[in-house]
């Protein structure tokens, strides 16, 4: 992979679908040929907490509206936040990769979050699988927000061998307790992504959001995190902006050469485990077990 | 250092975005709001003049004839410090004209009545001034329900309402206010000598930790007492908080259709801002 990434860290108008449009393509426009892929946050084309308003803004995604953006990803692959309607209805919180003029990939949010301040098991319908998308650019592993948080994304895309994880989110600022520094949530975001690149010898892309929706404030904080878990490039603050930073695999040659932990792994010892906790899987199990006595 | 102690440059950076952004967003630019010459709205007034200039921010000094004279005094000084505009309407005449009228003499009753009194003013200024009202509650009041409801509890923004009353002391130090504001025992001022320590019957500092190990923490009642709490305050202070939910939510509507305000018709204030 040789991927110049640029990350827009946007504050998306809620529910309001024609600003937010305007802003991706002024953001897309302005790179004029200078990256070969842009990664916005969570539901960057439609705001965060839509409550009611979810099914007012999804579409299906060969909706017109969003041509404006297929015609663009002939030059330039662009990953998207917006709510997909499915062709069976139901409305799922996606990341949407343009590629080539056709939407190349795909990641439907499978860990919904629903607790404390969160209520999206209610609004969405929940994704069921990790794949990678294989753009012209690299081997990527799409995430959004809480998918980050569960194990099983980040793993699949590892035993899957993609070279960089693009991880949206629209995660609330919170925590300003002394001495910090900063948002406690913003250290944790960066504890787990660099955790990530160091247990899964990756990049790790992460478009965060800012501005607020009723008293709730977006932390920003967007960053490209190396294989070593160094900060290429960051965004600090509370304003929107974009950065910008060169994937190579190279690096990423480098560090799996010196920490071949893919080479290493035993995702049969986890398949085995996993036979314990759940039910199809011990019932299977069990079935071997009576056959082989 | 206490385990309440926040990074007050942070947190004035996050609330000045927040009133920008929602003032914003209600399609307003300016604010206004009740400068009692206490901590708390002067806080406010400090933060509306660092989030819209000085020239956007009015503040409102509403007496009446029994106010203790050194709250005009004080917020006089609060908004020479920070170069604000400081209007004056004696609500005196506006109060008694009940009150006196109808033989009020309960302190409780008058003391919400000239809260309410206080925030007709507010709010009819917000129109000609084209501005947002905004509050100055601190979360230990909100908790505590140490508030009119309707009176200082109306208001379109709140800036301070996630923020106890130690934060928000620490807040003002690092925000330069004047220091006989910082200095003086928090008062609402509404009846003579009141102090709201002495009403309430526990200090803030004692309030403070116990509904942040409460509320924040989510600690049990037996946690709290193992923590060092006595299990009779532990018992007031829950029974404070339980008692007083009715002033933090909006009035309950009877759920008759398919679809309810109140209920099932879901959006945020900022809906399609």
């Amino acid at each position: 992979m040789d991927c110049r990434l640029v990350v827009a860290q946007t504050n998306p108008a809620l529910g309001d679908l024609r600003a937010n449009l305007e802003d991706h393509l002024q953001r897309i426009d302005a790179l004029a040929g200078a990256a070969d892929l842009i990664l916005f946050p969570e539901l960057s084309l439609t705001g965060y907490f839509l409550k009611d308003q979810v099914a007012d803004v999804a579409m299906s995604l060969d909706d017109t509206f969003l041509r404006p953006l297929l015609e663009r990803s002939r030059h330039l692959s662009i990953a998207l936040g917006m709510v997909e309607r499915s062709p069976e209805g139901r409305l799922f919180n996606s990341l949407v990769f343009f590629e080539d003029g056709r939407v190349l990939g795909v990641h439907r949010k499978v860990h919904l979050v629903s607790y404390g301040l969160f209520d999206e098991g209610r609004d969405f319908a929940a994704g069921e699988e990790f794949r990678v998308i294989q753009s012209r650019h690299g081997r990527f592993g799409p995430l959004i927000c809480e998918d980050m948080w569960h194990m099983p994304g980040a793993y699949t895309y590892f035993l899957d061998d993609a070279d960089a994880l693009l991880v949206a989110s629209a995660s609330p600022a919170r925590g300003v307790e002394a001495p910090g520094p900063g948002l406690a949530s913003q250290r944790t975001w960066n504890i787990l992504l660099s955790a990530s690149c160091l247990m899964y010898r990756t990049w790790v892309a992460y478009a965060s959001r800012v501005g607020w929706e009723d008293g709730i404030g977006f932390g920003g904080g967007s960053r490209v995190l190396d294989p070593y878990a160094n900060a290429r490039a960051a965004l600090e603050g509370l304003e929107p902006g974009t950065l910008s930073a060169r994937l190579d695999s190279a690096v990423l040659r480098r560090a799996r050469t010196e920490l071949p932990l893919r080479r290493d792994e035993k995702p049969w010892v986890l398949a085995a485990e996993l036979g314990r906790h759940v039910p199809l899987l011990r019932a299977l199990r069990a079935e071997h077990a009576l056959r082989d006595e | 250092m206490s385990e309440l102690d926040i990074q007050p440059e942070l947190v004035s950076e996050l609330l000045v975005s927040f009133l920008r952004e929602e003032v914003r967003s209600a399609g307003a630019t300016r604010a206004l709001l009740g400068l009692s010459g206490g901590i708390d709205s002067a806080v406010i007034a400090a933060l509306c003049a660092r989030a819209f200039g000085p020239e956007n921010v009015l503040c409102v000094l509403l007496p009446y004839r029994l106010s203790n004279p050194n709250s005009a005094v004080d917020s006089q000084s609060v908004a020479t410090h920070l170069g604000l505009a400081l209007q004056r309407i004696d609500i005196s005449a506006m109060a008694d004209g009940y009150l006196e009228r109808e033989g009020v003499s309960d302190a409780r009753r008058r003391g919400n009545v000239l809260a309410r009194c206080r925030m007709t003013v507010l709010y009819d200024l917000s129109v000609e001034w084209r501005g947002l009202v905004i509050g100055t509650s601190n979360k230990s009041e909100i908790l505590l329900g140490y508030s009119t409801q309707w009176g200082d509890g109306a208001h379109a923004l709140n800036p301070l309402g996630d923020l106890y009353k130690h934060q928000v002391y620490q807040l003002a130090r690092a925000l330069d206010l004047p220091r006989e504001v910082l200095q003086k025992p928090p008062s609402a001022d509404l009846f003579e000598g009141q102090t709201d320590e002495g009403e309430l019957g526990f200090t803030y500092a004692q309030a403070d930790r116990l509904l942040y190990c409460m509320v924040d923490r989510r600690f049990s009642e037996d946690e709290l007492v193992a923590e060092g709490f006595e299990r009779e305050f532990v018992r007031q202070v829950s029974a404070r908080v339980v008692a007083n939910h009715f002033k933090r939510v909006p009035p309950v509507i009877a759920k008759l259709s398919r679809r309810s305000v109140g209920h099932d018709f879901r959006y945020l204030r900022d809906w399609k801002r």
